[in-house]
């Protein structure tokens, strides 16, 4: 009744090719903006901050990234883990060594700086696909991860071999450090997450978003009708890397605190992040947020039906979740290869019909 | 008589060699799936990790699930208070790799026909995470030592042998002579039953050609579960291998990482590709740790594997024995 095109008449070019052409999806999207910047923080507080909310913006960033690598570009990567830790070294060697810069341009330089690594990594891409690029980029993984337990500078000597944030503020507020208002690191994940959710939105519907998709779809097809492999690929490897580089960097410096890079930064956060772009869909800077979202509350909604609802040890719990992820992983591959995108989807042609589906 | 560091620089060479031998068995498994069903089976190292703690259950007599049963119920139960001899249960356990290889068909590969490689090679790593996480409930997750008679400890006729002949004496595991002679018999075995057996023959029509392995009337579903229950059994004797040597414990599964490099190796369709592959790497990270490793901090294992077979597929990009790859739009 209220999702249709019939009536909401276009009389431009750039209102015929708005992100949401129909009224009720932009509605729907200025308000959960409004209930998203103007609602929440009023009313978030710190368990809710840190087991919710903060881990869910920062893995959407980074399924974002991966998405528009593996969705957009087609090219699997096994890496995400190792990326994430360049993010996250750089956003400390940065903040150490140039404490009066604000710490948004350290951020968003520790990005730039992963996506100069993962270019570098991404070179094989362009000889190498399918399963062999997927085993490729673990060498990026192990790699990565034994250079910064390795080499003492990328963790400025410290005895524990452990990176700790330093504290910082932005617009006076602490956004880092034991002192920070749960308000505070929501909001400033937030406002990063939306203006690169906002980018990538626009790049893969723009002309370097459908280069990656032709490369996707069949890579000697889309060379011939003129597409540089080259630059797509590295240029998908470039902008993937620098999304998760952020959200390595976020990870550390605002989620964590302190950050040991085996445990935090290993194989099986490269793992995670490919599960949230499988389950929340390919190809769908949508499916990125479901995803995120779907695996950061399963384990928090587990841990209460399990441990404290059926009075479980927390062992066995932590192994009957891993069955349940791996299990649902299976299943959404055999009932919905597109994932919560696909079903958003569907509801959606649903609702254009309803209440008259004839 | 050859200086010290030669021989040295030997004896870090034969060790290399031997646990080239167990990458490969991993590796094997991994080969026969993917030739059979085009289907890159990530879970194989959990496989192997699943195997040694069904056999370890089966060889102390542990109530499977007990951990489960006492949380709900609030009983005390773990074991059934015998021990079975490692041959009986070994046989059990292959009868439960069997059965999960059925299982597997039955409810996940039936329904991902005609799907892409990459959705399939997805599915693999949820099956994976799930099976280990099975593996845990069941079994418990604390690490078990797995002892079904396999000699260990350093060989001492290997010692005294090279030690009269070169007057240096070689350290070699016994267990990893046991574990090659085991993957030579495994090798020549799997070879003869695809040469010469009927399943085998159907076997590489399948691998050939799927389509016209169908219309000559070969069972796909009958390939797929021989062929997961060989990869199941594969995955048995790569488990009692590193459960003998290392313990069983999750980082087992790990093993199946390392195996992908030596696939990338030797080429993802070819069986002396996996044992060639897996000679290379187990040789290199072992020189390579001894040479260069305490230059740069040493522990370069975790990552030299990779980074060799990367640079080697810059330059041949279907590995050193795997069909050469054509494409067409």
């Amino acid at each position: 009744m209220f999702y249709r095109e019939a009536g909401d008449f276009k009389t431009t070019y750039p209102e015929d090719a708005q992100t949401f052409p129909i009224q009720f999806d932009r509605v729907r999207y200025y308000a959960v903006l409004a209930i998203a910047f103007g609602v929440i923080p009023f009313f978030i507080n710190d368990y809710w901050a840190n087991a919710v909310f903060v881990p869910f913006l920062i893995y959407a960033i980074a399924a974002i990234g991966l998405n528009i690598l593996t969705g957009y570009c087609g090219q699997v990567s096994l890496g995400t883990g190792g990326f994430m830790a360049v993010g996250a070294y750089a956003c400390y060697k940065l903040m150490t060594s140039f404490p009066e810069v604000s710490i948004l341009i350290h951020v968003l330089l520790a990005g730039g700086i992963t996506a100069c690594v993962g270019v570098l990594f991404g070179l094989p891409s362009l000889r190498i696909k399918g399963f062999y690029l997927a085993v490729a980029t673990l060498a990026a993984q192990f790699f990565l991860v034994w250079l910064f337990n390795k080499v003492p500078w990328f963790y400025n000597y410290s005895a524990s071999g452990q990176i700790n944030s330093p504290e910082r503020t932005v617009l006076g507020h602490f956004v880092t450090g034991p002192n920070t208002s749960a308000a505070a690191k929501y909001l400033f994940c937030l406002v990063i997450l939306f203006a690169l959710a906002w980018v990538a939105r626009n790049l893969t519907r723009g002309t370097i978003g459908r280069r990656w998709m032709a490369i996707r779809d069949m890579d000697i097809a889309a060379e011939i009708i003129g597409v540089n492999p080259l630059t797509a690929k590295l240029s998908a490897f470039a902008v993937s890397s620098f999304f998760i580089g952020v959200a390595g960097a976020l990870f550390f410096a605002v989620y964590l605190g302190a950050a040991e890079v085996g445990e935090v930064f290993g194989i099986n956060k490269s793992f995670l992040v490919l599960f949230m772009v499988i389950i929340g869909g390919l190809g769908s800077i949508f499916g990125s947020f479901a995803g995120a979202a779907f695996l950061v509350l399963l384990p928090v909604f587990l841990k209460n039906v399990l441990v404290e609802g059926m009075g479980w040890p927390t062992d066995l719990a932590a192994h009957i979740e891993l069955m349940i992820v791996g299990g649902l992983i299976v299943v959404f591959l055999i009932l919905e290869p597109h994932g919560l995108a696909q079903l958003w989807r569907l509801t959606k042609e649903k609702l254009r019909l309803w209440p008259f589906p004839h | 008589m050859l200086p010290d560091q030669i021989l040295f620089a030997l004896e870090v060479t034969l060790n290399g060699l031997m646990a080239g031998v167990m990458y490969a068995l991993v590796a094997l498994g991994f080969v026969l799936i993917f030739k059979a069903s085009g289907i890159f089976n990530y879970a194989q190292g959990v496989l192997a990790l699943f195997a040694a703690l069904t056999l370890v259950g089966f060889q102390n007599g542990q109530i499977p699930f007990a951990h489960l049963i006492n949380a709900t119920f609030g009983t005390n139960l773990h074991t059934f208070g015998w021990t079975l001899p490692g041959i009986v249960a070994i046989a059990l356990t292959a009868g439960v790799m069997v059965g999960l290889a059925w299982l597997i068909e039955r409810l996940v590969l039936k329904h991902l026909v005609n799907q892409a490689p990459i959705i399939l090679f997805m599915a693999t790593i949820g099956l994976a995470y799930f099976l280990e996480g099975l593996g845990d409930v069941m079994w418990g997750a604390d690490i078990k030592t797995l002892d079904v008679g396999l000699p260990q400890g350093i060989s001492e006729t290997v010692e005294s042998a090279t030690a009269a002949l070169l007057g240096y004496g070689f350290f070699i595991d016994n267990l990893d002579i046991v574990a090659t002679i085991v993957a030579v018999i495994l090798v020549a075995s799997l070879t003869i039953f695809s040469q010469y057996s009927k399943q085998g023959r159907a076997l590489r029509a399948v691998a050939d050609d799927h389509q016209a392995a169908l219309s000559v009337g070969i069972s796909l579903r009958f390939i797929w579960v021989l062929v997961w229950s060989i990869a199941g059994f594969v995955a048995l004797v790569a488990g009692i291998m590193w459960g003998t040597k290392s313990g069983v414990q999750f980082s087992l599964s790990l093993i199946a990482l390392k195996a992908l490099p030596v696939l990338m190796l030797g080429g993802f369709t070819s069986i002396p590709g996996a044992i060639v592959g897996g000679l290379i790497i187990g040789v290199g990270e072992k020189l390579f740790e001894f040479t260069i490793g305490p230059m740069i901090g040493g522990a370069t294992e975790n990552w030299f594997a990779y980074v060799l077979a990367l640079l080697f597929l810059v330059f041949r990009p279907q590995g050193l024995f795997g069909e050469k790859i054509i494409e067409r739009v």
